[in-house]
């Protein structure tokens, strides 16, 4: 475990970026306690510059605080990443097992069946579905879920198809161990390096996907997340820059931290591969 | 109500209200008594481009704007809906209020050189619009019989006597066309839809889909010298921010309805040669209200509706989010309306009221503050709307009642609000100068539909029904202001609907242009007068 964290360490990027995703993180713990009243509520009054009526960040259109909605929206947006990630890994990783351990037809089908899903944008499949399902956050949710897994498919299948053949595969085949066993027991703790890199490049993406999609007006429309604030400030961007600066600025740096992390994450994982870029 | 660019901008940077101090006059050119100048091309905009020219086949906003300088109606209105001669040159009404005598001006041609006579007129009124739009046919099956004594004289005996009967002859609900385009043909597939024949002051020339409409003097246009302009063009420009920008740099020199989005209306305010003005929208007086369904418990107790009516800053609705372009509603009609009565007030805004009231009601707060959980289905009309329901929902945070937003598309909005499957929601319609005419609808019993834009919201008050079916058949002004007097008091009390303000539509110019807003139906006039100073 240390050698993993030294190796990590190596890589100044990473630290940096984790540095920067517990503060995240930790601003969205303590959102409640750093601005105990709703994000909704106003606060002072309307397009107030930062600084001004003890708003750090500036209030916008209807006098609410910016920052307090920063605080508030990175829990959704934490949240968000995280729970569509990890439903999107299910699905990915569920059926990118099964197919490359099956082989075959099985094989065959499901990948035919991704690449349906690979096919078509992802981004414009996320709006269909949001808007069909009308917005809100188990929608959101669900529905980048349903566009982010194909290629953790596609990444579990390869790492399948070559461990399959391994010896420590077939021996744990003559010992009569079941199916499932052999794919969640000995396989999977084996291809788990590149899932964990790729599972961090994801919570990114799902991040600008949800704040892309409330940008657009198709996020919960209860829910305050950075998205939300971009396009509510948007229209007013000559008025009031301030509202929708900084929580681009806190997405910048969320999405930049976290893709800084899934290198370390790739160099310590895979040492021979960071030595070799070295 | 043009509001002065430095009080506008002093106020908003002082975070104040705007004060509706510094008002200007409608048109300040007549006042200053400038000549009008023959020649220029009018370059505005229209938002989103109509899909006809056709008043009759197609009644929208932007087709109305465009085609009303092609047509003309019997009258046009003042900004107080004075009926003034338009193709009628003047008028006389029976005492019994039955029989309409107009006396049509002379001398008027329509565009393809035909003279304009008594016969058109009757054609318009009793098949084209009676066949084609469903306002003008619920108002002209009145109508027992049209007579042409003579070709300038046209007479309607009404079946029974209805005072409002006038407000129904504007070019945007009866544009005069001529009969020989239209008679024995399908009224939707004459050729004279595609390239519209009116009597307007300027004929249609060229259309660009997509790009531009352009309209033309007409030479033998019925008053003399007129009009002042060459043409009109109409751009087409599909994003708010490009017409904004048109209307900086000067390609646009007028821009109108939905063209400008209230929160840019301040950026372009302090452009100095550039004018706004929110007149010219007394004829329709759209009217917005908290739409308010009264089976949905506990929204079906009077005190809760007048709860949440108390917790709504109205003034802050009017003045931030729509920048001082809205004013707050006082009644369930509008104070441009005719018939609005200003001795009757909203409750005034009290959340302290509000809460006592709910308590009143039953409705207690629990552990977490909230006394009711009441949904909102926020109007899918843009972001400012998408503001309102926020400012609602902390409105109605603050006396504790847990306002739920679901967002939707315009198409099932008007689904559910057509199939009641709502609480509470936003809404507007226009009132069409007469209380009759527009607000009559949302209230009475008898129009309780699953359709839009009816009393969707179930409210029933035999009382109301009455008054209305009073005003409704009365021919006496007199009559009529008293009922109605009665029925906004009664819709107050009752809380019927929340309303919120009284909306209208920058109109925003450059100062050379002159005459733009001289009438209650603002850039729906015919622009006959218009004229830009060199």
């Amino acid at each position: 475990m240390t050698e993993f964290w030294i190796r990590f360490a190596r890589n100044r990027g990473a630290v940096v970026g984790l540095v920067i995703l517990v503060l995240v993180a930790a601003m969205a713990v303590l959102a409640p306690v750093l601005f105990p009243r709703s994000p909704w509520d106003m606060a002072g009054a309307p397009f107030m510059p930062p600084g001004e009526m003890g708003m750090l960040l500036g209030s916008d259109s209807l006098g609410r605080d910016v920052a307090a909605g920063i605080a508030h929206g990175a829990r959704i947006s934490l949240m968000v990443g995280a729970v569509s990630t990890v439903a999107s890994l299910g699905i990915g990783v569920s059926l990118g097992a099964i197919a490359g351990y099956a082989g075959g037809w099985v094989d065959d089908a499901l990948m035919r069946f991704t690449e349906f899903f690979q096919t078509i944008p992802s981004f414009i499949l996320a709006v269909l579905l949001v808007a069909i399902f009308s917005p809100s956050i188990t929608s959101i949710v669900g529905a980048i879920a349903i566009v982010s897994w194909p290629p953790v498919a596609r990444v579990v299948r390869a790492e399948f198809l070559s461990l399959r053949g391994r010896e420590f595969v077939q021996a744990a085949e003559c010992l009569g161990k079941s199916r499932l066993a052999i794919i969640i027991g000995d396989i999977l703790p084996n291809a788990l390096s590149p899932i964990v890199v790729l599972a961090s490049l994801m919570v990114a993406s799902a991040i600008l996907l949800e704040s892309a999609l409330s940008f657009l007006g198709l996020g919960d429309p209860n829910l305050m997340t950075w998205g939300f604030l971009i396009g509510s400030g948007r229209s007013v961007i000559r008025l009031a820059w301030w509202m929708s600066v900084f929580p681009g600025v806190a997405i910048f740096l969320t999405v930049l931290a976290l893709n800084l992390v899934g290198e370390g994450l790739s160099d310590a994982l895979n040492p021979r591969l960071a030595r070799g870029r070295a | 109500m043009g509001v002065s660019r430095r009080g506008f901008t002093a106020a908003s940077a002082a975070g104040g209200v705007l004060a509706a101090s510094g008002l200007m006059r409608v048109s300040d050119a007549i006042a200053q008594g400038i000549t009008p100048r023959r020649g220029g091309t009018l370059t505005t905009m229209l938002t989103p481009e109509p899909p006809i020219l056709q008043i009759g086949v197609n009644n929208q906003g932007p087709t109305l704007i465009a085609a009303s300088k092609i047509f003309q109606g019997l009258v046009k209105f003042s900004p107080t809906l004075e009926p003034l001669p338009e193709l009628a040159q003047s008028w006389t009404i029976s005492p019994d209020g039955k029989v309409y005598t107009f006396k049509l001006q002379p001398n008027v041609k329509f565009h393809d050189g035909t003279p304009m006579t008594a016969d058109d007129v009757v054609f318009s009124v009793t098949k084209f619009h009676f066949e084609l739009a469903p306002r003008a046919r619920a108002i002209f099956s009145m109508i027992e019989s049209a007579a042409a004594p003579d070709p300038h004289t046209v007479v309607f005996t009404l079946k029974q006597a209805f005072e409002p009967f006038l407000l129904m002859f504007d070019v945007t609900a009866c544009a005069i066309v001529s009969k020989a385009a239209f008679d024995g043909r399908d009224y939707r597939q004459a050729p004279s839809v595609q390239h519209p024949i009116g009597t307007g002051p300027f004929r249609f020339a060229e259309w660009q889909r997509g790009n531009f409409i352009r309209l033309e003097r007409f030479a033998d246009y019925w008053k003399p010298n007129q009009p002042y302009l060459d043409a009109i063009i109409f751009r087409i420009v599909p994003d708010s921010q490009s017409r904004r920008l048109a209307m900086e740099t000067g390609q646009t020199v007028l821009a109108h309805s939905n063209d400008i989005e209230p929160f840019d209306v301040p950026t372009l305010q302090a452009i100095p040669n550039l004018a706004v003005e929110t007149k010219g929208w007394e004829y329709f007086s759209p009217l917005a209200w908290m739409e308010i369904n009264h089976r949905a418990a506990p929204l079906n107790d009077v005190r809760v509706r007048r709860a949440i009516s108390q917790a709504i800053d109205r003034s802050f609705i009017t003045q931030r989010l729509w920048f001082g372009i809205n004013k707050p509603a006082t009644s369930p009609v509008a104070s441009t309306t005719r018939f609005h009565d200003p001795a009757v007030k909203l409750p005034p805004y009290d959340p302290r009221a509000a809460m006592q009231l709910l308590d009143a009601a039953g409705l207690r707060p629990n552990a977490q503050g909230v006394r009711a959980s009441i949904k909102h289905l926020v109007l899918p009309y843009g972001e400012v709307w998408a503001r309102l329901g926020e400012y609602l929902r902390q409105s109605m945070r603050a006396v504790g009642i847990d306002l739920v937003l679901e967002a939707t598309d315009a198409g099932s909005w008007a689904r559910r609000i057509g199939a009641w499957e709502y609480e509470t929601s936003i809404n507007f319609v226009y009132q069409f100068g007469d209380p009759t005419l527009g607000v009559e609808r949302t209230y009475v019993s008898s129009n309780i539909q699953k359709v839009t834009f009816t009393n969707t919201g179930g409210y029933a008050n035999p009382k109301v029904d009455e008054l209305f079916a009073t005003a409704r058949t009365s021919a006496a002004p007199a009559a009529r202001a008293a009922a109605f007097s009665e029925v906004q008091k009664l819709l107050v009390d009752d809380v019927a609907q929340v309303w919120l303000m009284e909306m209208s539509f920058p109109t925003i110019y450059d100062r050379k242009l002159h005459n733009v807003i001289t009438g209650g139906t603002g850039v729906n006039a015919s622009f006959d007068d218009m004229f830009l100073a060199s």
